[in-house]
């Protein structure tokens, strides 16, 4: 029994920047971008959270900076793809080798570290609601995201008229502009939205689970949550339930490394099994999975 | 708001006017100085034939489109619109010629997107629609899905769309184009009803009995300049034909001959399922030798997939399909090319790899008998493409990439590779779907010349004028099916267009 | 109000091909030179360390082409791949299956003539890259699924699969490092020029280049892949089969990054271990767009990525500044040349004031 509880209090815990990474690449994909900038973003969220935590003490103002980073990051391959028009899928690669470049070139100039580090920073902690332990024992953040941050954006898609025109745009671009839509401003802002979700799930590994940075701290999580957008067929909840799977996976190999059974096995090969398993998924209900209509394509009036 | 009833008999104050528009794209003058003015209430006409500039003038009325010069005037205050939101705050509605409609979302949806409020009201909205839709007769469901909606529903939305936006000003680019006569009929219905309620109405089309029937003044555009506007009960048809065309028209006189009775393509009981419904439903077709065979149907009624299927793009579900005698039934597209057929898609630039050259696009589907020890033989392509395009009389170098060619190059570079293969059978569609006047009578001459030549031709084609003139039979297809089959001895125009909307007497 | 808009060109800008690299390149000297500064460091003397200085030591300009071999194969995978309209971002995992066949294979080819030591080591890393690319290319080809995804999702599963290796079976059973078995002296690629670690995975790299140029621009078959790459829906027209084009190109290149891995393991390492790679798959991405998915492009891409990365390393040690300044600089000129190269077929318009 507390075996399976554990499982289950892992799997909230890890879901949470999947969760956040997933739901800021629906909003993305929705609006008929591919953001491939993603594991850069969590990436390099994960790593100036922690930098402005550690630099100013407070994880407030960490998350606070992951988030703006996130939002540049957003910004940045607007410009590059929603202005200019170029290649989505080389300018969000070029994104996240640029801003992974980045968050470790800083780190190795201003924190002076390299493999591993000693730096820690105060992390927000975990909370157990009426006092409950057991399952409901989880940070804020995962509070927050799984309760308030998906509900909201799944709202805001379906009963705003900035959700409406965001799903507009990534069908038919030319009937939103006919209809009076920026599109362009709409791509804008879905980006910007989706750029700081990513960066505040990058921001949770560093600021609430491990108050530390090591390098290669996403470790593909990124590509995971792309696998969970075709996986939840564009939908933030669907997206979601993918990402449980995923964590639910994880949380077990991690308990089953535990158990003597299993002592002889190398670890890393039962941490490749998630990505196995999104794989597998993918494959079970992304066939011919229908994209959005103007998925990859620029907007350029006639 | 609710359209009133009550008529007005006189045109009222000028309620929009666009003043000496010039636009040009590269080297083309798409509009040169172009004046147009419509009054409250009136139906004006906006006639030109295929790229004469209607639709930029339009554009920039509806910010589509910047001008290079020009202004516009809005009662009578000028009026900067430099994006569709700038005309619709200033009335302006407009519905474009491929519905600018979200196929994934639903009627409601689709038109209140872009209206300001934060957040949906879908409740109030739909009352709005409804009501809306009761003055007009229209039957539309707002809670449909617009991918349901047949192309006659989608224009209704359009419509919609604008009037729920409040528009004094209606443009409407070419309604006609993708309906059958007698959809036409109720769409001008209802158009009428918007002007008598005193909306302003421009009327975009190529046809002159649909000016004739709407309008009391008419502009005519020739070429991106502007010839003039005109009072239509003033002027004969002839009269305003010669406006728009700049000469008088040449009749098509093609050689006739008789068909053969070898049959060339036989297609049996074909039926392609999709999603549980039946694009295709039971259709059997034989062409013979010498033969052109016409398909007529108002869009989306099945012939998309017919030629898709003998194409070798889509399988069948059911039926056989015979060319010369071989079996193609699941054929894929090389084995049609193998048999002798031609083809010419209904989507030109689905066709060709755009960015390639013209010589790369001819000799790419049997680009495996260019080989000289391994490599491509561009030496023995050149030859044969310089051939051609001579022949053809196609202005490009072989080099060109296709995309810098016109649609009517780009069409012949299409019949050149097909008719040098000598093709027994062909399959058009859409033949001169956007083409001037000058490339749409020289191919239709090419498709002539073949037929005379011994090659069964199946044309599918949403200009009736077109089928008319060639074909040797007419079949009309409504719901998959084809419901009514007519031999040029007794081509009625009438009678096909009933046909067309599903209640013809056969 | 006045503006600046794009405008397509009639005809694409000719010169544009070499002017607009160049273009790309300073825009990213000047922008990256911001993080020069920031690190305390004189950008003009550490960008004279890092693409004038290999240029004056032939040790130096050596090594520069060691970095630059695995780049050219990894660069000439993607281009392929790339130019057919497969988005095979899998390069890395490929790259390291490869590595982990040549690994596998290398010290049990005791007693062959080296040659044919050299021929095993490189087929088994190219199956090993074929195995690893198979996956996603028949999903994608049978079942329509995004090798984008699939393929990404292949590189941390194949990190793991090597660091498992190391940690459990392979672990070295003389010292205990989790590095394999050093592979035999038959299977080593020799070294091409003395006092330099320049070896026969070079030749190898050149010969992959040549081949693969001459299938793209030359042969039938690359024509056909072309256009399935420009316009799938074209090509299906015409008659090509395009995803069994697909599946030659998916397979072709995973088996060419797999060679990578075996060139890295026979040439450099000689055995396998954890960071053999350390993302020279992702700059294989970098490597296929800088150069214009043209194999002449890709060497001069590849060229200048390893001048980044060997001058970075010298920066690093003469000046103390961090060497993932090479990431920094390859990821900005990566998403600047992409940018820049659009005015080959768009150009600026100011639109004045009405």
């Amino acid at each position: 029994m507390s075996f399976l509880v554990n499982v289950l209090e892992a799997m909230l815990r890890v879901s949470t920047p999947l969760a956040l990474g997933s739901s800021g690449e629906v909003v993305t994909e929705r609006s008929g971008v591919l953001n491939l900038g993603i594991e850069g973003t969590m990436y390099a969220g994960a790593f100036f959270g922690f930098y402005a935590a550690y630099q100013t003490d407070s994880r407030w103002v960490g998350l606070a900076v992951a988030i703006a980073v996130g939002a540049l990051a957003g910004a940045l391959l607007s410009f590059l793809v929603v202005t200019l028009g170029v290649n989505q899928h080389t300018a969000g690669l070029g994104m996240t080798i640029f801003l992974i470049g980045t968050s470790e070139f800083v780190n190795r100039a201003a924190l002076g570290t390299g493999f591993g580090t000693s730096l820690k920073v105060e992390t927000f902690g975990v909370i157990k609601p009426f006092g409950l332990g057991g399952i409901a024992a989880q940070y804020g953040m995962t509070y927050v995201t799984l309760l308030i941050v998906v509900p909201c954006l799944w709202w805001m898609l379906r009963h705003t008229s900035l959700g409406l025109a965001i799903t507009a745009v990534g069908e038919n671009p030319e009937a939103a502009d006919v209809a009076g839509i920026n599109v362009k401003l709409t791509r804008y802002i879905a980006l910007i939205i989706g750029g700081m979700l990513m960066a505040a799930g990058g921001a949770f590994l560093t600021l609430a689970t491990l108050g530390s940075f090591t390098l290669d701290i996403i470790a593909g999580r990124g590509w995971v949550c792309l696998a969970l957008v075709i996986f939840g067929r564009w939908g933030v909840f669907r997206a979601l339930a993918g990402g449980l799977l995923f964590s639910f996976v994880y949380a077990l190999q991690f308990r089953l490394r535990l158990l003597d059974a299993w002592q002889g096995v190398p670890f890393e090969l039962l941490l490749a099994l998630p990505y196995l398993i999104t794989i597998v998924a993918l494959v079970a209900s992304g066939r011919n999975a229908k994209y959005p209509g103007a998925y990859l394509k620029p907007y350029r009036r006639a | 708001m609710s359209v009133s009833t009550h008529v007005i008999d006189e045109p009222g104050p000028i309620t929009a006017r666009l003043i000496d528009i010039s636009k040009r794209f590269g080297d083309v003058i798409a509009n040169d100085r172009v004046c147009l003015d419509v009054r409250r209430g009136e139906i004006v006409g906006l006639l030109g034939e295929n790229g004469a500039g209607k639709s930029t003038l339009v554009k920039v009325l509806y910010g589509l489109t910047l001008p290079d010069e020009g202004r516009i005037e809005i009662d009578r205050a000028p009026s900067t619109i430099r994006k569709p939101s700038d005309a619709i705050a200033a009335g302006i509605g407009m519905v474009t010629q491929h519905f600018s409609l979200v196929s994934t979302m639903t009627v409601v949806e689709n038109i209140i997107l872009g209206t300001s409020r934060i957040i949906i009201d879908r409740d109030s909205a739909r009352k709005k629609i409804v009501l809306l839709c009761e003055s007009l007769g229209f039957g539309v469901d707002p809670d449909e899905l617009v991918s349901a909606l047949s192309v006659g529903q989608r224009q209704r939305v359009e419509i919609l769309k604008a009037l729920y936006r409040d528009c004094r000003v209606l443009v409407l680019d070419e309604p006609t184009a993708v309906l059958a006569p007698q959809e036409a009929e109720t769409l001008f219905k209802a158009v009428r009803l918007l002007a008598n309620s005193g909306i302003a109405v421009i009327l975009i089309t190529h046809k002159l009995h649909e000016v004739r029937k709407m309008c009391q003044r008419v502009t005519i555009l020739r070429r991106g300049s502007c010839v003039g506007t005109y009072e239509v009960a003033q002027h004969s048809d002839d009269e305003l034909v010669e406006l728009m065309v700049g000469r008088a028209v040449e009749h098509a006189n093609h050689e006739t001959v008789k068909p053969g009775n070898l049959v060339r393509m036989s297609v049996r009981n074909l039926v392609v399922e999709s999603r549980g419904g039946r694009i295709l439903d039971n259709v059997s077709l034989e062409i013979r030798e010498r033969e052109i065979i016409g398909v007529a149907g108002v869009s989306g009624n099945g012939q998309s997939a017919l030629v898709s299927v003998l194409c070798g793009l889509t399988r069948p579900t059911k039926g056989k399909i015979e060319v010369n005698g071989h079996d193609l039934t699941h054929g894929k597209p090389m084995d049609y090319l193998n048999a002798g057929v031609g083809r010419i898609a209904e989507d030109r630039h689905a066709s060709v790899i755009a960015e390639m050259s013209v010589a790369h696009n001819i000799v790419l589907e049997r680009i495996d008998g260019f080989r000289k020890a391994g490599a491509i033989d561009e030496k023995a392509i050149s030859t044969l493409v310089q051939k051609l395009i001579q022949q053809f009389a196609i202005r490009a170098a072989p080099n060109d990439p296709v995309s810098s060619l016109s649609g009517g190059n780009m069409q012949k570079v299409l019949l050149a590779k097909v008719l040098s293969r000598e093709p027994k059978v062909l399959v058009i569609a859409q033949p001169t779907r956007g083409l001037d006047v000058l490339a749409t009578r020289e191919i239709r001459n090419m498709l002539a010349f073949q037929r005379v030549n011994g090659a069964g031709i199946l044309l599918v084609s949403e200009d009736l004028d077109e089928l008319l003139e060639l074909s040797d039979r007419i079949l009309v297809m409504y719901e998959g099916r084809i419901v009514a089959e007519f031999t040029n001895s007794q081509f009625d125009r009438n009678e096909i267009g009933l046909a067309m909307t599903g209640s013809g007497s056969r | 109000m006045s503006s600046i808009r794009i405008v397509a060109r009639t005809q694409s800008w000719r010169n544009g091909a070499v002017i607009l690299p160049l273009v790309a390149v300073l825009i990213t000297l000047l922008v990256t030179s911001g993080a020069v500064f920031a690190a305390n460091a004189n950008p003009l003397q550490v960008f004279f360390e890092i693409f004038i200085e290999p240029f004056r030591s032939r040790y130096s300009f050596l090594e520069t082409l060691v970095s630059a071999t695995p780049l050219f194969l990894t660069g000439t995978a993607v281009a392929l791949a790339f130019r057919s309209g497969y988005y095979n971002i899998g390069a890395e995992g490929q790259l390291l299956v490869g590595a982990i066949f040549a690994a596998g294979i290398g010290p049990r080819l005791g007693g062959v003539p080296q040659i044919f030591g050299i021929l095993a080591m490189v087929f088994a890393g190219a199956f090993g890259g074929l195995v690893w690319a198979l996956i996603p290319a028949l999903l994608r080809t049978r079942a329509n699924i995004d090798e984008v995804v699939t393929t990404l999702l292949l590189n941390p599963t194949a990190t793991l699969l090597v660091a498992g290796l190391l940690n459990g079976p392979w672990r070295n059973p003389v010292t205990h490092f989790n590095e394999s078995e050093r592979i035999v002296a038959a299977a080593e690629f020799p070294i091409l020029l003395s006092r330099s670690r320049i070896n026969f995975g070079f030749v190898v790299a050149v010969i992959v280049m040549i081949i693969v140029a001459l299938v793209v621009h030359r042969s039938a078959l690359g024509l056909k892949m072309r256009a399935a790459g420009l316009s799938p829906e074209g090509a299906r027209f015409n008659g090509l089969a395009v995803e069994g084009l697909l599946l030659k190109a998916a397979l072709g290149s995973g088996a060419i990054a797999g060679i990578t891995g075996a060139c890295l393991v026979g040439g450099i390492q000689f055995r396998l271990t954890e960071g053999i790679s350390g993302g020279l798959g992702y700059t294989g991405i970098l490597v296929a767009t800088l150069g214009g998915l043209n194999i002449l492009g890709v060497a001069a891409a590849g060229f200048l990525l390893a001048l980044v990365n060997v001058g970075a390393s010298s920066a690093n040690r003469v000046f103390g500044i961090p060497a993932q300044l090479s990431a920094v600089i390859s990821g900005s000129l990566m998403m600047i040349t992409v940018a820049v190269m659009l005015f080959r077929r768009y150009r600026l318009v100011y639109r004045k004031a009405k």
